[in-house]
C-alpha cells in the first residue's frame, strides 16, 4: 500500500461520491457542483497515471470553463428544487433503463477483464512514466494530424454556427 | 534514508509553511500599503495610529473581524454560503506552489530549489487553478439569495471567462520561444539582463496579460462585480465578520500571486543584472529571493497605483475591450511571434519589433471598424452613438 495507491483510492472514492451526488441532489446547483468535484478528482486520477497535461486540460476545460457556463445558465433560469417524482416518466424511463443496463454490462465486462489481468489495465500501468506535453504535441502534428485537423474543423463549424445564431437574433430585434 | 526524510518531507514542509505565512503576511502588508498609498495619493494620511506608521492596523482589523458575531442571514443557502469564501481562498493560495521565488539555495550541503513544486506543466496548472477561482464568487453570490449579489456574481463570472482567454493566449508566445511549460525554465531562459526579458520581446502580450490579470483579480478598473454605486457590495453583500475578511484576503492573495506570476513570466523572475549570482551558493539564494520579492512588491505597488488612478469601466466597455481589443492583439501576437521565429531564426529583436507593430495595426483596424460601425448605426437610427444603460442587457 504505497502513497500512490492511497491517493488512487481517495480520488476514486471522491469521484464516485461526486458522481452519485450529481444524480441524487434535488437542486441543480448542488448537482453541478458535485459534477465539478467528480471532474476534479478525475484530474487527480490522470495525474496518478502520469498524464499531467490531460489532467490540467481536464480542469481548465471541464471544471473551469464548461461547468461555469452550466452554473451560469442554472442561475439565470433560476431553476428551483426538483420534486421527488415526475422526472423520469413514460418513454424517458424506458430509455433510462436500457442505457443503465448497457452501462452496467460495460462496467462488468471491464471489471472481469481487469481481474483477468487483461490489456486495458496493463497498458494503463505501463504509462507510469510522465508523458510530456512536448511528446503530445509531436504526436498531434505527426501521427494524429488528420484527426486533429478534422477536430479543429468541427470546432470552427460550431463557432460559425454560434455566431450565425446570435446574429440572426440581433437583426430581428433591430 | 535520513537524507531522504530531510529532502522529501522536512524541506518541502518548511517551504510550504514559509510561503503560506509569507502570503498571509503579504496580505496584511498589502492592506496597510493600500490604505497608506491611497492616503498619500489623495493627500491625506490614512491609518497611522496603531503602531509605528499604522503598521499594526491590519492586525487590529483582523482581531476585529475575528471577534465580530459570525452572522448567517436566514434567507441564504447555508452550506454553499459557508463554503464560498473557502472556494475563493484555496485557489488563490495554491497557485503559488509552482512559482519559483528564487534560484536554489545551498544549506548544509543540500541544494534546495526555491520553489515548492517544479511541475513540467507549471503554466497550465496556474491557468487551471485560476479558472477555478470564479466558483467562489459565483457560488457566494448565488447562495446569498440577494439580487445585488447575484448580479455581481454574474457580472464577475462573465468577466472572468472573457479575460481568462486573453490570460491563456498571452502566454503562448512565451511558450513558443522557451519551449517549456515549466515556470523555472522560463525564468532561467530569460537570463540576467532586462533587454532579454519577455516583457520587451512580447510587449503587447505583456500588456494584455497584465490587464487580464487586473480583471481576474476583480480590481479596479475592472471591479464591476462589486461596484458600490450599483450593487451595494456585489457578491459579498451578505457576508460579515471573518467570512467577509476571507473574501478580502483572497482578493489580495490573488494580487500577490498574480504579480509573482507576471514577474516570473515577463520580468525575468529572480534575475537582475547578474546580481543574483554574487556570492556563494548560500548568499546567491538569499539575494535571488530578495530580488524576486522586490520585483513583486513593485508590481503590487502598480496594482494599488492603478486602482487609485483609473475610474471603473462600464460593462459594455469591459466586454468590448476584452473581446475586441485584447483578444485580437494576443492572437496576432501568437501568429507574428511564430512566423518571425521561423523566418528570422529566432532573432529576438525582430520578434519584439514585429509584435509591437502588429499590435498597433490590429488596434488601429479594430478601432476603425468600431468607428465605422458606430457611424452607420447613428446614420440609421439618427440617435446618439452611446447606447444608454447597456450594463444589464449585456448581462442578460
Amino acid at each position: 500500500m504505497n502513497a500512490e495507491m492511497i491517493l488512487f483510492f481517495i480520488f476514486g472514492a471522491v469521484s464516485l461520491i461526486g458522481a452519485i451526488s450529481v444524480i441524487s441532489f434535488r437542486h441543480p446547483i448542488y448537482s453541478a457542483l458535485s459534477l465539478i468535484v467528480t471532474f476534479f478528482s478525475q484530474a487527480g486520477l490522470f495525474v496518478l497515471l502520469g498524464a499531467h497535461f490531460v489532467a490540467a486540460v481536464q480542469v481548465i476545460v471541464y471544471a473551469g470553463a464548461i461547468m461555469v457556463l452550466f452554473l451560469f445558465v442554472i442561475m439565470l433560469l433560476n431553476l428551483g428544487t426538483l420534486s421527488a417524482k415526475g422526472v423520469l416518466t413514460g418513454k424517458l424511463k424506458g430509455i433510462a433503463i436500457v442505457l443503465a443496463i448497457l452501462f452496467a454490462a460495460e462496467g462488468i465486462y471491464i471489471a472481469v477483464n481487469a481481474l483477468k489481468g487483461d490489456t486495458a489495465v496493463a497498458s494503463a500501468q505501463a504509462a507510469t512514466e510522465p508523458i510530456t506535453t512536448e511528446y503530445i504535441g509531436e504526436l498531434l502534428f505527426s501521427k494524429y494530424l488528420l484527426p486533429f485537423e478534422v477536430t479543429s474543423l468541427i470546432l470552427l463549424a460550431a463557432l460559425i454556427g454560434v455566431i450565425v445564431l446570435v446574429k440572426r437574433e440581433n437583426t430581428t430585434e433591430n | 534514508m535520513e537524507i531522504d526524510l530531510v529532502e522529501q518531507i522536512i524541506i518541502p514542509v518548511i517551504k510550504v509553511l514559509f510561503i503560506a505565512h509569507l502570503l498571509v503576511i503579504g496580505v496584511m502588508a498589502m492592506i496597510w500599503s493600500e490604505r497608506r498609498v491611497s492616503g498619500w495619493m489623495q493627500d491625506r494620511l490614512g491609518p497611522n495610529r496603531v503602531g509605528p506608521q499604522g503598521l499594526l492596523q491590519p492586525i487590529a482589523d483582523g482581531i476585529k473581524f475575528l471577534f465580530k458575531e459570525d452572522l448567517i442571514p436566514n434567507h441564504v443557502d447555508k452550506p454553499l454560503y459557508v463554503l464560498a469564501p473557502a472556494m475563493l481562498l484555496v485557489p488563490a493560495m495554491i497557485t503559488i506552489a509552482v512559482v519559483p521565488f528564487g534560484d536554489s539555495i545551498a544549506i548544509a550541503g543540500i541544494d534546495i530549489p526555491l520553489q515548492i513544486a517544479d511541475l513540467n506543466i507549471g503554466i497550465l496548472y496556474i491557468l487551471a487553478i485560476t479558472s477555478l477561482g470564479v466558483y467562489g464568487v459565483v457560488i457566494g453570490a448565488w447562495a446569498s439569495n440577494n439580487k445585488y449579489s447575484l448580479l455581481g456574481g454574474l457580472r464577475s463570472s462573465a468577466q472572468m471567462i472573457s479575460y481568462e482567454l486573453t490570460l491563456g493566449l498571452a502566454i503562448i508566445g512565451i511558450l513558443m520561444l522557451s519551449s517549456s511549460l515549466s515556470l523555472r525554465t522560463i525564468a532561467i531562459e530569460q537570463g540576467s539582463y532586462p533587454w532579454k526579458w519577455n516583457f520587451l520581446i512580447h510587449f503587447p502580450a505583456f500588456l494584455a496579460f497584465t490587464t487580464a490579470m487586473f480583471a481576474e483579480t476583480n480590481r479596479l478598473p475592472f471591479d464591476l462585480a462589486e461596484a458600490e454605486q450599483e450593487l451595494v457590495a456585489g457578491y459579498h453583500t451578505e457576508y460579515s465578520s471573518m467570512k467577509f475578511a476571507i473574501f478580502f484576503m483572497a482578493e489580495y492573495m490573488n494580487m500577490i500571486v498574480g504579480s509573482a506570476v507576471v514577474v516570473t513570466l515577463f520580468l525575468g523572475g529572480w534575475h537582475f543584472f547578474g546580481l543574483e549570482s554574487i556570492g556563494g551558493p548560500f548568499w546567491s539564494g538569499i539575494i535571488s529571493f530578495a530580488i524576486f520579492f522586490i520585483k513583486t512588491g513593485v508590481f503590487l505597488f502598480i496594482f494599488i497605483w492603478v486602482r487609485w488612478t483609473l475610474p471603473r469601466f462600464r460593462y459594455d466597455q469591459l466586454m468590448n475591450f476584452g473581446w475586441k481589443f485584447l483578444l485580437p492583439v494576443t492572437l496576432t501576437s501568437i501568429v507574428v511571434t511564430g512566423t518571425l521565429y521561423v523566418t528570422t531564426n529566432g532573432n529576438l529583436i525582430w520578434i519584439g519589433i514585429g509584435n509591437v507593430i502588429s499590435a498597433f495595426i490590429v488596434v488601429a483596424i479594430v478601432a476603425g471598424m468600431l468607428a465605422m460601425d458606430n457611424n452607420s448605426k447613428s446614420a440609421v437610427q439618427s440617435a446618439p452613438t452611446a447606447a444608454p444603460l447597456r450594463g444589464l442587457d449585456a448581462v442578460e
